[in-house]
């Protein structure tokens, strides 16, 4: 693991912060942990709508490609799901300076189904409460964690009409803006 | 007398320590340090510490970095079902405090030849229980069914699933005992790794000093490829000039033939020749091996010669009597007069067309594309072992070529089949793809 993003990471955070509010000569105090998840988030989201859209939906409406969860096997695009987990997968092969996974009260596959109490929780209040995300701290074995859970939406047609068709997926009314689970970003507290 | 006892005690410790010491320090009769016997899969790297723990300070990250070297790309190219990358994130946490699935070590401990189980593993064989317990919510067709059939069944295989996934057994679920093209993967075109290649107009002249010419080397050579695209005596035995050797060296078959030589190295034929490894072992020989050889093979160095020949390079003897000058276990001499053996026969009769047969090669040492100095190659997969266990490896890359995939799983499953080289129906069946079938039924 490359720990030393950590301290980059927190150098970064403290200069974004003295860019974004213009503060040049105060004392840099840093990003709080939801400020930090807000922002991967962000990042994340947005990423992830450009795929679904200007690479998914559209390719597979002009006939051009279609997505597939087999895409090597089947020649076709990864899922935007799959392609989500493995940015996640190449971060945490970087960096334990935070983690974040897509996960569903209705998954798919059902590893991603919440685990822990706080996802529970996390993927029910987002549920719950339209446009609202949720924020906690857990303790993972030895380790505390701030926790964001994110509601990730069907951005476009094919995002919900794959989920209904799916053979393994256990809800098939999803439509389009519906939530269909959750991101959950984790930045571990403390030293 | 009391100084004399600490004296006698004290120039003891140090004489022990200093044997240990130096044997540590000059890597000679490392086996003293060994804490028990190595498993099959690495028993003939035992003098070989370094290939495994490459810093005497290494702990559990260093031997990672050694699995992974070795066996990596190995993984990625089956497209690991557990990558470390699943275990990684924090809400794995009460997971890995019961099995610490991160690190290879975790289920293939060395050194511990009293629970070591097939596959090498050192768990329990229900260890798919830690995360797949309530497995029935989701398939109720696994209600009931014991933790330790998950991968003995011919079902799961914890790293290697392409062809055991639900969608790829529904799409081969109508496939027929044998296809009706059946054909193995042809050998590539001269021209494939030669672009400018031209059949020469003339027969070559051997090139080699005239002292050191002998009919039957010249004549093996003519008939070989090596004449075929102008590789002459001097390529071989005085590679880049220099003094000529009457044994050229392995390097030398290295430098055009690496992508072969990468696989050879990976497996238990050249494993112990390695480039990478620090310490410098003699070729492996039948005799330290774990399986029943001929007694003619004993003292038999393994190395490129050993089974395409010095001179005329014979792919067709490579395929077949090579295997069999050495091997001698049940399914090895039970190829004679099988199934297989009589395409194979009946292929270089000219009876059948060309891929029609099947070696012991066509199986264990199948061809592959592989990219090679940047280029896209077909060429044979030299490590026998990349395809063997478990043996539903062996599906893609080879049984599907002439075998529909539910015979191919059910002679897989089928320890008399694999003894008896494949004489017979398979008393096995392996229930996945009826499953499957169901499933998508529904």
């Amino acid at each position: 693991m490359h720990t030393t993003l950590r301290p980059l990471l927190a150098v970064a955070v403290t200069a974004g912060l003295l860019t974004i509010t213009g503060c040049q000569e105060s004392k840099p105090s840093g990003f709080s942990p939801q400020q930090l998840t807000d922002m991967l988030h962000l990042v994340m989201e947005s990423d992830r709508a450009v795929y679904t859209k200007q690479v998914v939906n559209r390719l597979k409406d002009e006939g051009v490609i279609k997505p597939s969860e087999h895409f090597i096997d089947d020649k076709a695009l990864p899922l935007p799901a799959q392609m989500f987990r493995f940015g996640a997968e190449a971060v945490a092969a970087k960096t334990d300076a935070f983690s974040y996974s897509l996960q569903s009260l209705w998954p798919i596959n059902k590893q991603n189904a919440p685990r822990t109490e706080a996802e529970k929780i996390g993927l029910q209040f987002i549920i719950d409460n339209p446009g609202q995300n949720y924020y906690t701290e857990e303790k993972l074995g030895e380790q505390s964690y701030f926790t964001a859970v994110y509601p990730d939406a069907a951005v476009a047609p094919v995002c919900a009409s794959c989920h209904n068709e799916h053979k393994d997926s256990p809800r098939t009314d999803f439509k389009l803006g519906d939530v269909l689970g959750g991101v959950v970003i984790r930045v571990p507290l403390g030293g | 007398m009391k100084y004399a006892i600490w004296a006698l005690w004290l120039s003891t410790l140090l004489a022990v320590a200093g044997w240990y010491g130096y044997r540590l320090y000059a890597g000679e009769e490392l086996q003293v340090f060994n804490p028990g016997p190595l498993s099959a899969g690495h028993h003939q790297l035992e003098q070989a510490c370094g290939a495994c723990h490459v810093s005497p300070m290494g702990g559990g990250e260093v031997l990672q970095k050694a699995c992974v070297n070795c066996h990596g790309d190995e993984l990625k190219a089956a497209r690991d079902a557990h990558p470390q990358s699943k275990f990684t994130d924090p809400r794995n946490a009460d997971r890995l405090a019961h099995l610490d699935a991160r690190y290879c070590l975790a289920c293939h401990v060395e050194h511990a030849p009293e629970r070591t189980w097939p596959m090498t593993v050192t768990q329990p064989d229900d260890f798919c229980v830690h995360c797949h317990a309530d497995i029935a919510e989701d398939r109720p067709s696994h209600q009931d069914m014991a933790f330790d059939t998950c991968a003995s069944a011919g079902c799961h295989n914890y790293h290697d699933n392409r062809a055991l996934y639900e969608d790829f057994l529904v799409k081969g679920a109508d496939q027929p005992l044998l296809l009706e093209i059946a054909r193995i993967a042809a050998p590539a075109p001269l021209a494939d790794k030669h672009p400018d290649w031209q059949k020469p107009a003339e027969v070559p002249q051997p090139d080699a000093p005239s002292e050191r010419l002998n009919a039957e080397a010249v004549a093996g050579w003519l008939a070989s490829d090596h004449a075929e695209v102008g590789v002459n005596c001097s390529g071989c035995h005085q590679p880049q000039g220099v003094a000529w050797q009457a044994k050229p060296e392995l390097g030398t078959c290295q430098r055009c033939h690496a992508g072969e030589a990468q696989g050879f190295f990976a497996g238990k034929h050249g494993m112990r020749l390695n480039p990478d490894l620090l310490v410098k072992l003699t070729p492996m020989r039948p005799e330290p091996g774990l399986l029943a050889f001929t007694a003619e093979s004993a003292g038999h160095e393994l190395s490129c010669s050993s089974c395409h020949g010095a001179h005329k390079v014979d792919l067709v003897a490579a395929a077949v009597e090579a295997c069999l000058g050495c091997h001698a276990d049940q399914h090895s001499l039970a190829y004679q007069d099988s199934p297989h053996q009589r395409l194979w026969q009946a292929e270089q009769r000219g009876e059948l067309p060309p891929g029609s047969g099947v070696s012991c090669a066509s199986c264990h040492l199948p061809r592959e594309t592989a990219e090679v100095h940047g280029r896209e190659r077909r060429l044979v997969q030299h490590n026998q072992n990349a395809n063997l266990r478990p043996n539903e490896k062996m599906l893609r890359g080879v049984c599907l070529d002439c075998h529909g995939l539910p015979f191919a799983l059910d002679a897989l499953a089928d320890p008399l089949l694999l003894q008896n080289n494949f004489r017979g129906a398979p008393a096995q069946h392996v229930p996945s793809v009826d499953m499957a079938l169901e499933r998508a039924r529904r």
